[in-house]
């Protein structure tokens, strides 16, 4: 017994040291080093992220409160210049559902998304509310009545009956409420966005800086899938995909972003993918300085060939859209089959994302618990 | 020649180790049940899902409703008995059949310790594993303390075929030569304690991994057959099993192993374990008598040792058939599973299905989570079986919802070991017609590359 343990030793020694004069590879130095990515992710985009929507939702409710007490085209057209510069904003956050944000609403798969940017609204429902008077925007009734498409539809479509948007503010007999809904609406937004933001910066940083473990409860675990997700189904799907019709039978115009206001929908579309672009390659928020991201761990792993071919697909989608019509309602109606090729484009990086991309990281893309061979 | 296969056949041995194997089995499998029912697995792997892949030729086999449950209680039951021994014949039966039928449902879940477990229930229907400390012995009043030697042999050359088969399968030039894919999977158990930082990452520690690991398997049987290598190849054992427990979400697979190559020991080993239980089986201490194995050689006899033979040459063969099908076989998997090809592969893939009414030419794409799993829809993604199955699923799904014809493409792209993905199938290949066969799918896009080695 005591012999076969030493032998074992011995056996293991050899082992060990004879494998170690292979040691020729450029990793030598420490692993790639996870706490400086998710604390680079934090404080130089998540945080200044919200932190921008929220400057932008505060002019957004100047420019709301100057409307209200100044109902006329101009104060409105100023308003939804306001409403775009945030909604723009919004894309580079939508995809990091993480944390207070993941829960705060009754949607899981959604999470905050719910209260900025579910669409499409339902109008009939938002009529209803402002009616009614009586709502609360954290309740699942009102889920499809808010957010920026909630807004949309306020400032740039026709509730029933009226003949054009500002009415609802001026001569719809109901103006009153809609007044009060609008300012409802954007403090709920207001609000949340305080909510999440004060919980990353007091309590949530540091959690998700220290959850360095390889588990689906990881933090960059979380981080990769909700990046994937927002490409594949944020991205992908609903701004192209859905309208298209890639997924039914005809196109549905009505289902592009920015319905109401119309020639905002590949605007918003950009921004989203500059979002993504920008995620990938690790760039600071609004500066040009980079810092450790999905690119630098693809680098460190030796892939900068998945590295260039997933900013190429990148490229060639940004080509495609600026081919694309301002309007993406008209695009579908007009040229659909030109929408469904860029779709095939931006398709096109899903598998560099969820498949080369996750075996190389190996992140597990959130699937059912069970045992491996 | 015959005169020593015949002086073979009738060489006694003690009946400890079997019993204790027995034991050891039963319990395993008992416990191994109770965690999948309390994991919720029955549920969500076998109530929940729409749609089952078959296994080619058992299409019969299905999930059965709420039934399942039972036909669970009923697995884990009978492995309980065969734990205590009781009706051994009866319940090893119950449980093979249970078992198998359990691993047949769906393909998705497929595990080779599961096969495993099935060939290996299924060869201890042939033995006298209640022979010597069991209720059948307690309640017939007598007990064989010797059994032949054979049956104890048969299961260490089981046992030697799944490790020398499983490391026969690593002399490839993607394990040995590229360290894959341990090179994807060990930097990512960055978070384990002392060797997460500092090993993990390392290409030596990749290579080292990959190549013990194939001496190993190939190496462990014949250490454990050897008296004077048997202990160190016990630790060994455990070391490698302990610490892929700690890598991967294996499950009981490592236990399992753990315990059977148990079965190398002598037989004082055994009898000391089998003391241990005697402390808690005191009360139902009786004077069974020590009777002498029967060694008239019968014509049930005769019958079993033909099953045997054949059994054993098909666990001899069964592995290379793939040699049959051309094409890269990790690539193709024509011939992959049912042969001890265990972690050899990081294969991932994504495939989109469009739906097209050839009348019309109107088409659309399908969202795999509406009929499929998460789970489901992974395994799907990347085995071409699957890929149609599901491809026939669908077409029979819309033309159900009143399509007067459909057909049915597949946009697929898979990566295997670290290489850039690349497209599986012809997506302008219609998949609906065509049918299954064991013959070579020539509709899988070649994967262009070429993994040298067994």
């Amino acid at each position: 017994m005591k012999r076969s343990i030493l032998m074992f030793c011995l056996a293991l020694t050899s082992l060990a040291s004879c494998s170690s004069t292979d040691d020729s590879d450029k990793n030598t130095s420490d692993g790639f080093d996870r706490t400086a990515l998710l604390t680079y992710t934090a404080d130089q985009r998540i945080i200044p992220i919200f932190k921008d929507l929220q400057a932008e939702l505060t002019l957004l409710e100047s420019t709301r409160a100057a409307f209200e007490n100044n109902p006329n085209s101009a104060q409105l057209e100023q308003l939804s210049a306001a409403w775009l510069s945030a909604y723009k904003v919004w894309q580079h956050l939508q995809m990091y559902n993480l944390g207070q944000a993941a829960t705060t609403s009754l949607d899981a798969e959604r999470g905050f998304r719910t209260y900025f940017n579910r669409y499409p609204v339902d109008q009939q429902r938002i009529e209803e509310l402002v009616a009614a008077g009586d709502y609360d925007f954290e309740a699942i009734p009102t889920y499809n009545a808010q957010g920026f498409p909630g807004l949309d539809f306020l400032l740039h479509g026709t509730s029933t009956g009226d003949a054009q948007a500002i009415d609802k503010f001026t001569s719809n007999t109901l103006a009153a409420n809609y007044q009060q809904y609008l300012k409802n609406l954007v403090a709920h937004m207001q609000q949340v966005n305080t909510r999440l933001l004060n919980d990353w910066q007091n309590e949530y940083r540091a959690t998700f800086i220290n959850n360095t473990q390889n588990g689906q409860d990881g933090s960059f675990n979380q981080m990769a899938n909700d990046f994937v997700f927002f490409y594949e189904k944020g991205f992908r799907a609903e701004k192209f995909g859905i309208p298209a019709g890639v997924f039914s039978n005809q196109p549905l115009p009505d289902r592009v972003e920015g319905l109401y206001k119309k020639d905002v929908s590949k605007d918003l579309a950009l921004a989203a993918l500059d979002a993504i672009e920008n995620a990938f390659n690790g760039k600071a928020y609004q500066q040009e300085t980079e810092g450790p991201a999905f690119k630098q761990y693809l680098e460190f792993l030796d892939r900068n060939d998945l590295v260039q071919s997933i900013n190429q697909q990148f490229e060639d989608s940004r080509e495609a859209i600026n081919q694309l019509d301002d309007n993406f309602y008209l695009q579908v109606q007009n040229n659909n089959s030109q929408m469904t090729q860029t779709y095939d484009v931006i398709q096109a990086a899903v598998p560099k994302l969820k498949v080369d991309m996750k075996q190389a990281l190996d992140f597990s893309i959130d699937y059912q618990d069970s045992d491996g061979d | 020649m015959r005169n020593s296969l015949s002086s073979y056949l009738q060489q006694q041995t003690s009946a400890a180790p079997l019993a204790v194997f027995r034991i050891g089995f039963g319990l395993m499998m008992f416990y191994s049940i109770l965690r999948f029912a309390f994991k919720g697995w029955i549920e969500q792997l076998y109530i929940a899902p729409q749609f089952y892949f078959p296994y080619y030729g058992f299409e019969w086999i299905k999930p059965l409703g709420t039934y399942t449950y039972l036909l669970f209680a009923l697995c884990g039951l009978s492995a309980f008995l065969v734990a205590i021994g009781y009706k051994y014949r009866l319940t090893i039966l119950v449980f093979f059949l249970s078992f198998s039928y359990i691993e047949l449902m769906d393909k998705t879940n497929y595990l080779n310790h599961y096969y495993f477990i099935s060939v290996l229930s299924f060869l201890m229907l042939f033995l006298p594993a209640n022979a010597y400390f069991s209720v059948d012995a307690y309640q017939r009043k007598y007990h064989y303390p010797k059994i032949p030697r054979w049956t104890i042999d048969s299961i260490k050359l089981l046992l030697g075929m799944v490790y020398f088969y499983a490391g026969l399968a690593k002399i490839n030039s993607d394990w040995l030569l590229k360290a894959m894919p341990l090179k994807i999977w060990l930097p990512s158990k960055y978070d384990l304690p002392l060797i997460g930082e500092s090993l993990m990452h390392k290409e030596w520690f990749h290579y080292a991994m990959s190549w013990s690991g194939m001496l190993y398997d190939l190496a462990i049987p014949f250490l454990l057959l050897y008296r004077k290598t048997r202990w160190l190849a016990f630790i060994l054992v455990l070391v490698f099993h302990i610490f892929t427990r700690v890598l991967f979400p294996i499950g009981m697979f490592p236990y399992i192993m753990i315990v059977s190559t148990l079965i190398f020991f002598d037989a004082q080993l055994h009898e000391k374990i089998l003391n241990g239980f005697r402390r808690f089986t005191r009360a139902f201490k009786n004077k069974t008598k020590a009777l002498s194995y029967p060694l008239h050689t019968s014509v049930k006899q005769k019958i079993s040792y033909s099953i045997l033979v054949v059994f054993f040459a098909w666990q001899l063969l069964f592995p290379w058939r793939y040699l049959l099908y051309p094409g890269e076989l990790f690539w193709t998997e024509e011939g992959y599973r049912f042969s001890w090809r265990v972690m050899l592969m990081e294969k991932a893939g994504y495939a989109q299905f469009k739906i097209v009414n050839p009348q019309t030419q109107e088409s659309f794409y399908v969202d795999n989570t509406r009929f499929l799993t998460p789970r489901q829809e992974k395994q799907m993604s990347f085995q071409p079986d699957f890929i149609l199955d599901y491809a026939h699923f669908l077409g029979d799904y819309y033309k159900a919802k009143g399509m007067p014809a459909v057909e049915v493409y597949v946009d697929c792209f898979v990566a295997l070991n670290g290489r850039l993905s690349k497209r599986y199938i012809d997506p302008k290949l219609n998949l609906y017609p065509i049918k299954d066969t064991f013959k070579h799918k020539d509709w899988i896009l070649p994967l262009d590359d070429e993994i040298k080695g067994l």
